[in-house]
C-alpha cells in the first residue's frame, strides 16, 4: 500500500527521471510529501527511501538538516518572521513579540488549533521590504503589529487562500516537458565537438566564430 | 565621482509587468545572444566571456571565464547554477529568478554551449516558491520554443535543464555544499583539494558551479560583445552590478550601476538611489558586502564599488549586498544577530565553526543582556582568533568552508569600532538603546 497518492507518486516518479542518481530526487520528493499530508511522515520518508534507493534513516538524516522540511506536524500556515540584521533595523524583534503575543505562541510553536506555526526565520531575501514575513513561503510584504493581525485574520477566515496554498513549495511547480536529450546522442553530439574543436587546434586557428 | 548612466544589462526589462513571460521576452530581444551564439564554435563563445573578464557575481568574485578555461578539455560535464541566495540582506538573485527568468535560461544555454556540458541544473533556494513557479514555467516554454531540449533552434546542439529546489539551509550556498545537496544529501560542505569543483563535482564528474547573476549577464555579452561589457567600469571590476541596498536608508531595493564608477556615497545617499539615511538620523556604519564581510564606518563612504577597491580597504563586495545602520542603532545587538545566524547555520562538521559560533552568540548575548563582563571583548576576539587566526583580512581558515571564517567578521568589526559601545554595555548591565 503505497503512502503517496497516485497523483504524488506520479510526480515522485517523474523527478527521478530527472537526474543522473535518483538520490538527487530526494529533497524535491519530500517537499511532495509535506504538500499532501503537511509535513514529513514517517510512512513518507520509507516511501522516499524506496523511490530513491536508500535507507528511511538516510531520509531522515538528510530532511532534519534543513529548516524547511518538518520531521514533526506544523500548522496549515507556517508563518515565518525574520528577525535578521535588515529586518531587526527594520523592528523585526519587536514584530516577533508582538506575533508571539497575538498568537499565543513562542516562535516554533503552534497554535492549539493546529492552523498556525511560528517560526523566527533567517533572511528570505527580501529586504526593502522589512520586517519580512513569509506564509508558506509565499511573501506578503513588510509588516507592523496591525498589519500582522489582519494578516492572521484573513488567513483564519481563508480570503487569502488563493494566494498562500498550503504547505508545499511546489504546490504550483509543474515541469511539462521530460528530459529530451538521451545521454547516448549528447555524448555523440560532445564527442563531435570535440572532435571538431581538435582539428581546429590542429591547424592553428584561434577563436574563430 | 558621479552616477553614471550605462546600459541596463540584467534590469532592461524589469519596467514591464510581463517581463517574466516568453512573449514579453521575445519581443525584447530574448534568445537572440542563444541564436547568435549557436552560430559561433563553443571557443569563440567562452572567449566573449573571457574579453568581458566577467567576475562572478555570487560572492567570490572569481573570474568565470577563467573558471570556465580550467574545464573545457573536459568531455563529460554539468553546469551548476546557484540560484541559492541566502546571505544576509542580499535579494538580487530574487529579483533576477521572478523578474526574467528566461534571461537566466539563455544565460545558462549559451554557457552550456560554451562548455559543452552535458546537462545542466539550477538549483533555487527552496523559500522561493513564486520564483520556483516562474522559472520552472519559463523552462516550459522555453522548451516548447525550442530553446532547450533537443536541436536546439535546429542547431544540432541538445540541452537538458533541471531546476532543483533546496529546502532552507544558507549553507547551501557554498558551491560543494550545494552539490552535496543536489546529490540528495546533507549539505556539508566538500573538503578542497581534492573535491573543487572542477575536477570532483556532481556525481564526482567535472562542473561549473555560477551564480544566477553571472549568467544573466550571458546574453547581452554574446549581443554586445566582451570588449562592449569590458568598456563598462575599471579595473578588474568591469560590467555592471546589482546591488541590494537594505537598512536605515530612505528607499532601499536594488540597483544596476557601473562597477567602480560610483561610490558607496553614491548608492546611500543619491535621491535616485538610496536618498540618504531615514528620518533625522546620521550613518553610523555601513556591511559592504553581505553579513560575512567586516564593517565600514561613515569615512568610508567615498570607496568606489569595485571588488579590489574593497578588497584593498580590508572588507569585500562579496555578495553585493549593502546594509547601512544609522546613529540610533546598537551594534551589540547588531553584531550580535548576525553572529545567531552564523551558529544557526553552522554545518556543524569543523569544531572550530561549530562551537565557536555557539560561544560567541552566548557571549554576545549577555553582553547585549546586562550580564557581560569586561574580560568578555578578550575573550571574543580569542575565540574568533581560533575561528580565524590572527582575525585579518582576507582571513585565515581552519575549517572546510568559509563559513566558519566569515563569523569573527561583525564581532571584531564591532569591537575594533564601537569599544565604548561595548563597554557602556557592561558597566551599564544593559543596552543603552533600549
Amino acid at each position: 500500500m503505497n503512502h503517496l497518492n497516485a497523483d504524488m507518486l506520479a510526480r515522485a516518479k517523474a523527478l527521478v527521471a530527472l537526474y543522473p542518481s535518483p538520490r538527487s530526487a530526494l529533497i524535491p520528493m519530500c517537499h511532495l510529501a509535506q504538500e499532501q499530508d503537511g509535513w514529513l511522515t514517517p510512512e513518507a520518508m520509507s516511501e522516499i527511501a524506496e523511490l530513491t534507493g536508500v535507507t528511511a534513516a538516510e531520509v531522515k538524516g538528510t530532511a532534519t538538516f534543513y529548516d524547511m522540511l518538518h520531521t514533526e506536524p506544523v500548522g496549515t500556515y507556517v508563518v515565518a518572521v525574520c528577525t535578521n540584521i535588515a529586518c531587526l533595523l527594520g523592528g523585526a524583534q519587536e514584530l516577533l513579540e508582538h506575533a508571539q503575543s497575538s498568537l499565543g505562541v513562542r516562535a516554533g510553536g503552534t497554535t492549539p488549533d493546529g492552523v498556525f506555526t511560528l517560526e523566527e526565520s533567517e533572511c528570505l531575501a527580501d529586504c526593502d521590504r522589512t520586517p519580512c514575513v513569509q506564509v508558506n513561503h509565499r511573501y506578503v510584504g513588510g509588516q507592523t503589529a496591525e498589519s500582522f493581525d489582519k494578516l492572521i485574520g484573513d488567513l483564519r477566515s481563508g480570503s487569502l487562500s488563493d494566494d498562500i496554498p498550503t504547505h508545499g513549495t511546489l504546490v504550483r511547480v509543474r515541469r511539462t516537458v521530460g528530459l529530451q536529450a538521451s545521454k547516448k546522442s549528447v555524448a555523440a553530439e560532445r564527442a563531435a565537438m570535440a572532435d571538431a574543436q581538435t582539428s581546429r587546434s590542429a591547424t592553428g586557428g584561434g577563436p574563430a566564430s | 565621482m558621479a552616477i553614471t548612466d550605462p546600459p541596463k544589462i540584467v534590469t532592461a526589462r524589469m519596467g514591464h509587468a510581463d517581463s517574466h513571460t516568453l512573449e514579453r521576452y521575445l519581443a525584447t530581444g530574448g534568445y537572440e545572444g542563444l541564436r547568435k551564439a549557436l552560430t559561433m564554435t563553443p571557443e569563440a563563445v567562452a572567449h566573449e566571456v573571457d574579453t568581458a573578464s566577467l567576475l562572478g557575481r555570487g560572492g567570490a568574485g572569481f573570474p568565470a571565464g577563467r573558471k570556465w578555461s580550467m574545464l573545457r578539455k573536459n568531455p563529460v560535464t554539468y553546469l551548476v547554477i546557484n540560484g541559492d541566495e541566502s546571505e544576509p540582506a542580499t535579494f538580487k538573485d530574487h529579483l533576477l529568478i521572478e523578474r526574467d527568468p528566461h534571461q537566466i535560461i539563455e544565460g545558462v544555454l549559451i554557457s552550456a554551449y560554451a562548455l559543452q556540458v552535458t546537462q545542466a541544473f539550477i538549483y533555487l533556494r527552496g523559500e522561493f516558491a513564486l520564483g520556483l513557479e516562474r522559472l520552472q514555467s519559463a523552462l516550459n516554454d522555453a522548451y516548447e520554443h525550442g530553446a532547450a531540449g533537443v536541436d536546439i533552434f535546429g542547431s544540432g546542439f541538445s540541452l537538458d535543464i533541471v531546476v532543483h529546489p533546496g529546502a532552507g539551509a544558507y549553507i547551501c550556498g557554498e558551491e560543494t555544499a550545494l552539490l552535496e545537496s543536489l546529490e540528495g544529501k546533507r549539505g556539508f560542505p566538500r573538503i578542497k583539494p581534492p573535491f573543487f569543483p572542477a575536477v570532483h563535482g556532481l556525481y564526482g564528474e567535472p562542473t561549473v558551479v555560477n551564480n544566477v547573476e553571472t549568467m544573466a549577464n550571458i546574453p547581452w555579452i554574446i549581443n554586445q560583445g566582451g570588449a562592449a561589457f569590458a568598456a563598462l567600469g575599471e579595473g578588474r571590476s568591469t560590467g555592471t552590478r546589482l546591488f541590494a541596498l537594505a537598512g536605515h536608508v530612505r528607499n532601499p531595493g536594488t540597483y544596476e550601476l557601473e562597477m567602480v564608477k560610483t561610490t558607496f556615497r553614491d548608492l546611500i545617499y543619491a535621491p535616485v538611489l538610496g536618498g540618504g539615511i531615514r528620518g533625522s538620523n546620521t550613518l553610523k556604519a555601513f556591511i559592504p558586502g553581505g553579513v560575512s564581510a567586516p564593517w565600514f564606518g561613515p569615512d568610508q563612504v567615498d570607496l568606489p564599488l569595485g571588488q579590489d577597491e574593497v578588497g584593498a580597504a580590508g572588507s569585500m563586495l562579496g555578495s553585493g549586498s549593502v546594509v547601512a545602520m544609522d546613529s540610533a542603532t546598537c551594534m551589540v545587538r547588531a553584531a550580535w544577530r548576525i553572529t545567531k545566524f552564523f551558529s544557526r547555520e553552522s554545518c556543524g562538521q569543523c569544531t572550530p565553526c561549530r562551537e565557536g559560533s555557539g560561544w560567541l552568540e552566548r557571549i554576545m548575548y549577555r553582553i547585549e543582556n546586562g550580564a557581560g563582563r569586561e574580560e568578555d571583548l578578550d575573550l571574543l576576539m580569542d575565540l574568533c582568533d581560533n575561528i580565524s587566526p590572527g582575525v585579518a583580512w582576507p582571513p585565515q581558515q581552519t575549517t572546510i568552508c568559509v563559513l566558519g571564517p566569515s563569523i569573527p567578521s561583525s564581532i571584531a568589526s564591532g569591537i575594533r569600532m564601537f569599544r565604548d559601545e561595548f563597554l557602556v554595555h557592561i558597566k551599564d548591565g544593559g543596552c543603552p538603546f533600549d
